[in-house]
Order: C-alpha cells, then structure tokens, then sequence
C-alpha cells in the first residue's frame, strides 16, 4: 500500500492521467486536442480562487450546500450495532450529488467560450441537473438518453425538456447508458469546435475522472467537519459506505479521507440477480476484468473476447458495465474494498429506510444502505458509519412499486 | 518493406492513386465476407481494410455499427476474423491488409499474443481508432516492433503543434479524416481536404489517403485527385447491409476503383 508517504493515495492520477494502470486518454484523435485543452484549462481553474468563489457561491444559494450530515437514531438502534449516519445529498436541489460536478463543468465550459453543452444520462439524474444548469446559464442543452431509459424514466425526461433541453433517445447498440455515451462521444466528436461534453460520472478520457471527483469531493470535505462539529474535534467516520455505478458520489466521499487509515472505505457496486456467470448485474469489480472503454482503461463487463457486455440493474443509474478508473486502482491496491448488493436487497433497505427515517431513498443508495444492513449490527456502538444518501427516490416510486407488485396510475 | 510499402512504390511507377476499401469481417456472415474479400482486388481495390466488429464503436456512424452488430450476432470473433485473413492470403499474396477496430479486443487477447497472430495470418497494418499517440506504448510501439504497420489518423483538428506528434510514430500510410464527425457523415469536400493534405505532406513523406464522407465514384475520383489515394467504407457495407450478393457488391466497388483511379 502507502509506499511514499502520507500522501500516496491521493497524487493520483500521474500526467498521463493514469491511476496505476487504469485511466489514460483512449480516444480518437479528433477528441484530442480538444482534451489536452480541457485538461490544461482545469488545471488552471482549479488553482483560480475566482473558480472556486463561484462554485461555493453557487453551491450555497442554488444547489443548497451544505447538505446535512444526518445521524439516522431509529435505524440505528433496529439495526443494534454501529452509529449510522446519512450524508442528505439527496437533499440538493434537483434531487441527486450530480448537480456538484455539472455546475462546475458548466463554468468551465462558459470559461472556454464552449455555447452547446451534451451529456448522457441513465436514470436522467444526470441530465436534469445538467438541463438545469444550462437552462440557469442560457446554453443550448442535448442530452443523450437510452430509448428504454427513455421509455421507463418518463418524468425525467419531461423535467428535461421543462427545463429546456433536447431529449434524444438513443437507438444504437441496445440503447442503454453505455450506447447513450457512445452516442454522446460522437456528437462531440462532430461539433467538438463548440460543443462541452458534461460528463456525469468519474470516467471517460483524463482529466474527467479526475475532474469530476474534485466537483464531487465537496461531499466528503463537509462530512469531515460536520463529523467532528457532531461528535467532536478530531473525529473520523470508522467507516465509509457509498454505492457505485460509475462511482462519482463514491469518489466524493472516499477522496477526502483516503489517507486516513483508521477510515475503512466501501464501495457497494450492483449485484443485480446475483454475481455470477449469468452475468445479470453491474458489479464490474467483483464480475468483469480490465478493458478499455469510453477513453479509459477500468474494469468492465466483457466477454472472453472484450466484446463489452450489458449490465443489468433494478437501478438505471448504476446499470454501466464500466466503473470509474480510480476505483479499479483503490480496489487492486487494497485502499478501498469493493461489495455487491442484489435488488432484493437494495429493495428491503428502501423501504426499512421509508418507514425507519422518513426518508424515501433512490434506489442507487438503497443498495448503500443494504450493505449498511448488513455490516452495522456485527460492530460496536461506538462505531460510526457514514453512508452517502446520494439520491432521493421519488424517480424510483414506479420501479418499486413494480416490484412489490402494487399498480399505479401514471 | 511491406506489402502497404511495396503497393505505394508500385502505384507510384504507374502513376495512379491508391483505392483503399473498407468492409467488416463477418458481416453479414464469414461466407460472404470473405467472398466479397476476395473479390476485392479484381475490382480494382490496392489495400483492404478489415474492420474488426466491436460492441461499441464510438468513432463510427449507424452503417457500420450495425455491420457490426450484424457480425458479432452471428458469432464473429476475433480468431474468425483472424482465419478469414488467413483464408485470403492462401489465394492472395500481395494485397495489403489493414486491420481497422477499437483497442478492446485486441487488449483482452493480449498485445503480444494478438501480434504475433496477426503477423503469421498476413496482416500487415493496424487502425486503432481509440489509441492516439499519447498512448503508443500501448500497441503502436510493440506493433511496429512486430512487424507490422501503425497507421494513423489525422484530423481537421490536428493543428501544427500537434502534427509532428501524430506522425511521428506512423508508418505505412497516413489516414487524413477528412470531417470532424464519424464514418458515413456529411461529404468530403475537395476544396477543404486539399489543402489540409498538402499541409501534411509537408511534414512526412509517408502517402496521405483521405477517408469518411467518400460514397460516389465522382467523390472518389476528386478526393483521390487532392491526395495519395482514398477510402471508402460506409458507402460499400450499405450495399452489404442492403442484403446484396457477393458479386453486385463488387461491381459497385469496381465502378468506386475505376473512380478513385481516374484521377
């Protein structure tokens, strides 16, 4: 692990925009200069004290930062072991942790003079924030949606075009989440003179892994102070438990304390019907090997001959047969351990969270929180657990209900 | 020398541009495929190009993503593509063979492994749309190593800062896309390709041919007459997709030939 001091694990990525062997710049050359440009344009916002100015202004009077840091008291004493904790990043404006990384890109696009900005989206969170902020900033908006996403996320996809944006459903591939970021990569790779491509999780071509997370870190960077405001100077969680599709609200979270070592961090990935050589889920640590895909190199679900293979979740939003680079280097270095959970499970945690806390989760931290099930009863009382309550889950009703085989009305 | 190098000489001694054409290995079936292969160089095709079918082709448009998806759902695969290779050169000796795909596929089966393969089949140049120079360790170097030609692309967004980069490790020829966009999109205007491709040949002495946007034996001949030589893909695997026997596919890419050649 650790090898060349206290700040090992978070150097990364390295200038080739590699973390370990993971990460790089897999795209075409058309896409180049215009990465390296974004690349050298980050770089130089992220050191601007007007660039972060803006974020924390927009950050506190639009999106509603910072979220609480919440201790959930009745699902702790059910489960009857550590203290649970929720970070209420469902509570931002627009529902989700996405809108944290979309306003930065978004002011990084204004700043390189970019007027038409795309973005893909699985569940739609995603594209609503997007939408959102386009339509707060007057940009031109598209956003590229899997023809089923579309089909079966209906309110998402009104909300965005409420909001302004284009909506278009993609057919290629099997239009799913990954064929609607294939689509994405072309459109940019046709308008990339005036077009900013939104990425909306930590993958693709350096610098978005890297990028997205630093948007995403604020989740964790608040959690260590409101930690210690509630439990004390000094106190770190004990343990870290977020879910994973790409893995951006995981990397929020996990980034600010990956060189405390007294934190356990866990990564809950989807387990769909099971992990197994079905293949029915997203759990791309636990079931696939690395590949390249989407401009970067992580694991993926493949077949023998890196043909890529669909994932399969009751959650839109982690049903990516990819994850995020800097996973794939946390889980082969051992920094981060790596979980999956199945629908069934992630089903009972949202409701037990419904009817314990009063808080209707996505189904994206369900499976968060079905983990949390799972570890916090084996653990002392005085352990804290701090879990990423990423989304809220009023786009999830009708999966649910589904589910639990209630018919509604639409 | 390669079989690519020895096919410019030539054309060059005889003053005539390179037809370059594209098809899918597989697609619709192995059968055909290879039919419509080996017929290729009777219709007057100097380099072949086999595009090797991945699930997700980011760099091209709905014609051959569904080239692809049509041969991968009748079960090609990398060893299938590699014996239809292997299965042309027992007729064919001479007509250069690029193979043109996406890293995955090539990655999973291992670098070393796949070139030694490569190279014994009678492969004799890669197109590997997501591997730019900043990532040439990956295959560009081991593949020039092996033997074989790394052929790549260079766009409309390849300023002159960053030219030398891209053509540094190139060899065999250089692929000039002549649209920002993907393969099948918007024609290939001559007045707007020209000019980029003098500006690339002033840098390198290796032949520059233009590829996307290039459907009609009159694109072929004015695109052919701004540059070395052109590709056309899309164009040829609609006429495949359309369901059309081995034979008429082949008298449409004769009439593209005798285009590109007329220049």
């Amino acid at each position: 692990m650790a090898e060349d001091g206290l700040n090992s694990f978070m150097t990364g990525p390295d200038e080739a925009g590699r973390f370990g062997i993971f990460g790089g710049r897999f795209v075409s050359e058309t896409l180049m200069p215009l990465i390296l440009d974004l690349e050298e344009r980050y770089n130089h916002a992220k050191t601007d004290p007007t660039f972060w100015a803006e974020m924390d202004d927009l950050w506190k009077h639009y999106v509603g930062r910072p979220s609480p840091l919440y201790f959930a008291p009745r699902l702790t004493a059910h489960l009857g072991g550590a203290k649970v904790y929720m970070k209420r990043d469902e509570l931002n404006h627009t529902g989700a942790h996405k809108v944290n990384n979309v306003l930065g890109q978004i002011i990084l696009a204004r700043r390189m003079g970019k007027t038409r900005i795309i973005a893909e989206t699985g569940a739609g969170q995603h594209g609503v924030a997007t939408a959102t902020v386009c339509a707060k900033f007057g940009l031109k908006c598209v956003v590229y949606m899997g023809a089923h996403d579309v089909e079966r996320q209906a309110p998402n996809v009104f909300r965005m075009k409420l909001l302004g944006a284009e909506v278009i459903p993609v057919t290629s591939g099997r239009g799913t989440l990954k064929d609607a970021m294939n689509d994405a990569l072309r459109d940019w790779v046709t308008n990339v003179r005036d077009t900013f491509y939104c990425i909306g999780t930590v993958a693709g071509p350096h610098p978005y892994p890297a990028m997205v997370r630093d948007f995403q870190s604020i989740i964790g960077k608040e959690v260590r102070w409101q930690l210690a405001e509630q439990e004390g100077e000094g106190r770190l969680p004990d343990t870290l438990v977020a879910a994973i599709g790409g893995g951006s609200n995981a990397m929020g979270l996990f980034y600010p304390f990956l060189n405390d070592p007294s934190v356990n961090i866990i990564g809950v990935e989807a387990g769909g019907k099971g992990v197994d050589d079905r293949m029915q889920h997203c759990a791309s640590l636990t079931g696939g090997r690395p590949g390249v895909l989407h401009g970067n190199r992580t694991y993926l679900l493949q077949d023998p001959d890196g043909q890529i293979l669909e994932g399969f979740s009751i959650s839109a939003g982690l049903d990516y047969p990819g994850i995020g680079p800097e996973h794939s280097w946390l889980h082969d270095v051992g920094r981060a351990k790596y979980v999956s959970i199945t629908d069934a499970e992630a089903l009972e945690a949202f409701q037990l969270c419904c009817q314990l806390e009063g808080i209707i989760p996505a189904l994206e931290p369900s499976h968060a929180l079905a983990h949390v099930m799972k570890i916090a009863p084996t653990l002392p009382k005085d352990h804290i657990i701090v879990m990423n309550m990423c989304g809220r889950g009023d786009k999830d009703i009708f999966t649910v209900a589904k589910h639990l085989g209630v018919t509604m009305k639409v | 020398m390669t079989r690519i190098d020895d096919t410019f000489a030539r054309l060059k001694s005889q003053g005539k541009k390179a037809f370059v054409s594209y098809i899918m290995a597989g697609d619709p079936d192995v059968a055909t495929a290879l039919a419509v292969m080996k017929g290729l160089p009777a219709a007057g095709v100097d380099i072949i190009e086999l595009g090797l079918p991945f699930t997700d082709p980011m760099a091209d448009g709905p014609t051959i993503q569904l080239a692809g998806q049509r041969a991968l759902e009748g079960g090609m695969t990398v060893d299938a593509t590699l014996q239809m290779v292997r299965d042309f050169r027992a007729a064919d000796q001479k007509t250069p063979i690029v193979l043109m795909g996406y890293y995955n596929p090539i990655y999973s089966r291992g670098v070393d492994r796949f070139l030694a393969e490569a190279k014994e089949v009678g492969i004799d140049g890669l197109i590997v749309v997501d591997l730019p120079p900043e990532e040439d360790a990956e295959l560009c170097i081991p593949a020039q190593k092996a033997g074989l030609n790394f052929i790549r692309l260079a766009t409309p967004t390849t300023d002159a800062k960053r030219l030398p980069k891209v053509l540094q490790n190139t060899s065999g020829f250089v692929y000039y896309v002549s649209v920002t966009g993907i393969t099948g999109s918007a024609a290939a205007q001559a007045g707007e390709v020209g000019p980029e491709v003098a500006r690339i040949k002033r840098s390198t002495e290796l032949p520059v041919i233009v590829g996307f946007g290039i459907n009609t034996p009159e694109a072929a001949r004015t695109i052919a007459g701004v540059a070395d030589g052109c590709v056309v893909g899309s164009a040829i695997v609609k006429e495949v997709g359309a369901g059309k026997p081995a034979a008429d596919v082949l008298a449409f890419v004769a009439d593209l030939a005798k285009g590109a050649h007329s220049a």
